[in-house]
């Protein structure tokens, strides 16, 4: 009789500790494309709940989320977003999860007669190269990184004319994957990626000529389901996760905010 | 505010309206007058642009002006360069994009004729072609007017086909739509307004006059 009871006593405990199965809707930074899917469907085979993931640029979901959009988790590829969105109070404390630094790099298709390996940056005037894709530096990381770069190399003024603007990184890699540029500068996590993988080379440009790309995380105060918005930001930080943004080209944070 | 990217809008509308109405004038005609079975086939593909979204148009642009399609390598041979993040390249996507807002009130002007006028004319032995001059373009002004004007704003606020083949260049492909975009996604909200404003006020005042020449406001 006791042992019943302390049977039914353990079954009512366990039932109240289990929770139905969540959803989260996840805002990312395009560049994430890849590496996040991965790393939801691992968090979601892990704990039962659903992640769903919707990638575009930052500054659009910056500005949808500082006009009231619903998402639980916004990833962002420029670490200011968060931290303006921190600063007008739309952000949930913890605020800011910085869970990677984005890379650079030169890609060409297949095809061209650039040798990237061999020219390194100076492949950007090789008489071949008519128009050169980068990211919007008005408003995307990579493109500002790109014009950094670009200007330690004393390059800028000789490349200037043959600048074309991707909206995103997305949109920039479609450039020259197209063949309407021949060259661009993108992001490595796009470079390595399934669908540009086989399609062209790449060659990184020194972190040391442009400034961090620091891709930060923040919850916003509207999330629907902050707990478990927080419980899959902490698992985009563990060794696991963090292997794959590393495969997928990100490196990890150097530094906490 | 960048007068560049609404000056650029502006020159880009009035050279895709003067060249759609070159080309929609024998079209319509083609569309209003012609007995052809198969002529729905012609009248669906004029107005596939108002139904496709600029992203499958913008795609297969980009797609088409590239070096590996065949179209794109005849153009990269003629002229040393690919028509994508040019002003030719604009007008041409703005041509496809436009057609329908110039073709369709175009020929249902011309539907709307007089047919008996058009056969009195002929009966006098005037050609077709003079017949098409003297008798139909002067009784279908209001519909060509409002194909030009509807053409020309159209062409003003295009913005995704613009975006996925311009490259956004400044003074090339940077167009005012493009501009305000990025006005919205660099955070510059008042810049944005003014631009978006004046933008509004020029699609007002052109509409106005699109309805105003339909209802015949002032005599022409």
């Amino acid at each position: 009789m006791k042992t019943w009871r302390l049977g039914a006593v353990l079954m009512l405990i366990s039932l109240l500790g289990w929770s139905a199965p969540g959803e989260i809707t996840v805002a990312a930074a395009s560049d994430l494309t890849f590496a996040l899917t991965e790393i939801a469907h691992s968090f979601e085979q892990k704990t039962g709940n659903h992640v769903k993931l919707a990638f575009g640029s930052s500054g659009n979901f910056f500005a949808q989320i500082q006009n009231g959009a619903t998402f639980d988790a916004f990833f962002s590829a420029d670490v200011e977003y968060p931290r303006k969105l921190a600063a007008a109070g739309l952000a949930a404390a913890p605020t800011l999860w910085v869970y990677g630094t984005g890379r650079i790099v030169l890609w060409v298709p297949v095809g061209s007669p650039i040798n990237l390996a061999k020219s390194g940056m100076k492949a950007l005037l090789d008489p071949s190269v008519q128009k050169i894709a980068i990211a919007n530096p008005a408003h995307a990381p990579y493109g500002r990184a790109a014009v950094a770069a670009l200007k330690s190399f004393n390059l800028n003024d000789q490349v200037g004319d043959k600048l074309v603007l991707g909206e995103n990184i997305s949109q920039t890699a479609q450039f020259v994957a197209s063949g309407n540029a021949q060259i661009g500068i993108l992001a490595l996590s796009l470079a390595v990626a399934p669908t540009l993988k086989d399609k062209g080379t790449y060659w990184e440009i020194p972190t040391d000529s442009y400034p961090l790309i620091e891709q930060a995380a923040v919850i916003p105060t509207a999330a629907a389901d902050k707990t478990l918005a927080r419980a899959f930001l902490d698992y985009v930080r563990t060794p696991e996760a963090q292997a794959i943004l590393r495969q997928y080209g990100f490196q990890p944070p150097r530094e906490k905010l | 505010m960048s007068w560049q990217a609404l000056a650029l809008s502006v020159k880009l509308a009035a050279v895709v309206s003067a060249v759609l109405c070159g080309i929609g004038l024998p079209i319509a005609y083609w569309i209003a007058y012609s007995r052809w079975r198969w002529k729905f086939l012609v009248e669906a593909v004029v107005a596939l642009p108002l139904v496709l979204p600029p992203t499958v148009l913008g795609f297969y642009l980009l797609v088409a002006m590239g070096p590996r399609s065949p179209l794109g390598r005849l153009w990269l041979r003629g002229f040393g360069h690919t028509l994508s993040f040019t002003f030719a390249g604009l007008v041409v996507a703005s041509l496809l994009y436009s057609l329908p807002f110039t073709v369709q009130p175009f020929a249902a002007a011309f539907r709307s004729v007089d047919q008996q006028l058009v056969q009195a004319s002929a009966t006098l032995g005037v050609s077709r072609l003079r017949t098409f001059a003297r008798v139909i373009v002067p009784l279908s002004y209001a519909g060509i007017i409002t194909g030009l004007v509807l053409s020309f704003a159209h062409t003003l606020g295009e913005f995704g086909v613009v975006l996925m083949v311009g490259g956004n260049i400044p003074g090339v492909t940077r167009t005012v739509s493009i501009d305000i975009y990025d006005q919205v996604q660099s955070l510059n909200y008042a810049s944005a307004n003014q631009t978006a404003l004046l933008l509004l006020a020029v699609s007002f005042l052109t509409l106005s006059v699109v309805y105003s020449v339909n209802r015949k406001v002032w005599a022409l």
